[in-house]
């Protein structure tokens, strides 16, 4: 459950490697993320965030090192601890993940029937406000095949948010999205944030959602394999001496960079 | 967390909630709240929050829940803390009074059916569309043979033939013992088990050879034809084959029907030979020797029976392989579609089998084959 503005470590990457059939992508990565803040990853393509995202989630354990949320390590967790800690935290997948067969409300419904002793009614309501949340509350009753791709991915974030947990991963979350959807998509996240304390970790290459937002982000590189840059957004795009780091957040090409 | 109700007299309702709201304690708080609400006097009701410390989305839609409630604006609440109340103002109470996406009404039943058959009836025309296509396709491609990719070709070569052999040569290695013997015992009561042999020979070579083989390969080849075809269809493949103005007809069915085309009946003669030689091992303990059971098939069994099924195999081939890519084509989008398609391909594949088989059989009686 979100405690707010305690602002300790609540999410921790220490030492991280990580890598596919012996290519490393990233090497020694850390880095805190504090209770009740709004983290950006950011990165080009191809840069690892997605990878570092799945570490964090507990889906891929890394190559090596240690990611701990709210205090327990979820490389080295049994199936147990794993299910303690998926609880703290919810995921919106890249494409909306959302489960075919099943309505949009029968989607959100489903975490909160699982986890849950709510009367039915309750979770009902409360599944139609997450997803008039996302501006989705006149399509309940559509399957996620009937809508479009940035429907369903709001879908997914609604699902996400299902459990009020105190940690919400978001893969993308604007990819797919029309600036103006996108733009409330960013207001409800520093809500939430604001209000109720949930910590957010945005992996995403959207400068203008970053900027509208995040309250801190790392840089992930491919080439350094790591982080080249971490710090307030509008600080390292205004101040920042490292060429990369200048070319990503002002939109320049590469060839600028190098 | 605690409810406590206070009815001042003469005046509103109050209904004083503490504690932290939020899944947890919503529990058991919900079904009271309401409770409270529903037994409160006429007159207005005031919620008191002054002593939440925490209310998440789940006990914002306890505040939702009664704002709404029947009583309409009646319920009034007090001193929730700023941040949870802008939480509160997000949400529009009077949005949650109805489903705004109801479940559409079922048609009647004359409608119902009337739909049915007008689908059917374009499945029809789609089916027939796409044999006119697919004939022009192939036309084309005996008329341009450097436009087929021939790589795809063998490499489809491959996988519905040389990768099919086990599974055909089990199947029909057993087929050919079953056979045997089931006949030879009932047969063996009339010392006539030695027609055994002719029974097989026909059996397998008229009929079971070419059939069980083409069974095999809707199962196998006609449900991947349809899931390949289908995987293109959701992610677009297809599309883009379309747009770059490649036919997907001749892109995609061509080079399948010609593999399959190929491929079955090599399959269809390995199906017949591993199918007597299952039938001569179970007849040796008949005490039929294999050259005896050989001999007898030999004489049983003339060019033209071999010929009645191998024909055939061609004809199913076509068949298989053309309702693989059709089901595969007409993929729609959904995680289910891909394998709708390819169970719709094989239940096509096989009902159209034996239909085909059926019509052989009349053909061949009346030209007295």
């Amino acid at each position: 459950m979100p405690t707010s503005e305690s602002g300790e470590a609540i999410i921790r990457v220490e030492a991280v490697a990580a890598g596919y059939d012996g290519t490393a992508i990233l090497e020694d990565v850390s880095f805190e993320i504090r209770s009740g803040e709004v983290f950006g990853v950011l990165g080009g393509s191809g840069c690892g965030k997605s990878t570092l995202m799945k570490h964090m989630i507990g889906l891929l354990p890394p190559v090596a090192g240690r990611i701990s949320i709210g205090g327990d390590d979820i490389v080295s967790a049994d199936e147990g601890l794993l299910d303690t800690i998926r609880r703290r935290f919810g995921v919106m997948y890249q494409s909306g993940a959302l489960f075919g067969s099943m309505t949009l409300l029968e989607n959100v419904r489903l975490p909160l029937e699982a986890y849950t002793s709510l009367p039915s009614e309750a979770i009902d309501l409360i599944a139609r406000m997450k997803l008039a949340l996302v501006g989705l509350e006149a399509f309940t009753g559509h399957l996620p095949a009937e809508l479009s791709g940035g429907m369903q991915k709001r879908a997914g974030i609604a699902r996400a948010m299902a459990l009020d947990p105190a940690i919400l991963f978001l893969d993308e979350p604007s990819s797919g999205l029309d600036p103006i959807t996108s733009a409330s998509l960013d207001a409800t996240v520093r809500r939430l944030a604001d209000n109720l304390g949930v910590t957010f970790v945005i992996v995403t290459h959207d400068l203008p959602s970053v900027f509208n937002c995040v309250d801190r982000v790392v840089l992930l590189d491919r080439r350094a394999r790591g982080i080249i840059a971490d710090g307030d957004p509008r600080a390292l795009r205004d101040t920042s001496a490292d060429p990369r780091v200048r070319a990503f957040f002002r939109r320049e090409p590469e060839a600028a960079a190098a | 967390m605690a409810l406590v109700i206070t009815d001042a007299p003469g005046g509103p309702r109050t209904i004083t909630l503490s504690g932290r709201l939020d899944a947890a304690t919503l529990a058991l708080l919900w079904p009271q709240t309401r409770a409270a609400v529903a037994g409160a006097p006429e007159g207005p009701i005031v919620v008191d929050a002054a002593a939440v410390d925490y209310c998440d989305g789940a006990g914002a839609a306890l505040f939702v829940d009664l704002l709404r409630s029947g009583r309409g604006a009646a319920v009034e609440i007090r001193n929730l803390k700023p941040a949870y109340a802008t939480l509160l103002r997000q949400f529009d109470p009077q949005v949650f009074d109805h489903d705004l996406d109801p479940e559409p009404p079922r048609g009647r039943a004359l409608e119902e059916i009337g739909r049915a058959a007008a689908a059917t009836w374009a499945d029809v025309r789609l089916q027939v569309e796409f044999i006119g296509e697919t004939a022009a396709a192939l036309a084309y491609a005996a008329t341009h043979p450097a436009s087929v990719r021939w790589k795809d070709v063998w490499r489809i070569c491959e996988r519905v033939g040389v990768d099919a052999l086990p599974i055909v040569a089990l199947i029909s290695f057993l087929m050919g013992m079953i056979l045997a013997f089931q006949s030879a015992v009932p047969m063996k009561r009339f010392g006539a088990e030695i027609f055994v042999a002719d029974l097989i020979g026909l059996a397998m070579l008229r009929e079971l050879g070419p059939l069980l083989t083409a069974i095999l390969l809707a199962g196998r080849s006609g449900a991947a034809f349809a899931a390949e075809i289908g995987t293109m269809r959701v992610n677009q493949e297809v599309d883009a084959l379309t747009t770059m103005g490649l036919d997907p007809v001749r892109f995609l069915v061509t080079p399948r029907i010609i593999a399959a085309v190929l491929m079955t009946p090599l399959l269809t003669l390995f199906a017949d030979l591993v199918g007597l030689i299952g039938g001569a091992a179970t007849m040796t303990s008949f005490s039929i020797p294999v050259v005896t059971f050989l001999k007898q098939v030999d004489g049983a069994v003339n060019l033209d029976d071999f010929l009645a099924g191998f024909v055939k195999s061609f004809v199913f081939a076509l068949l298989i392989a053309g309702i693989g890519c059709l089901r595969g084509l007409q993929t729609r989008a959904g995680a289910s579609a891909v394998g709708d398609s390819a169970t719709r391909a094989v239940v096509s594949g096989i009902i159209l089998l034996v239909v085909v088989d059926g019509v052989f059989a009349l053909i061949y009686y009346l030209l007295g084959i």
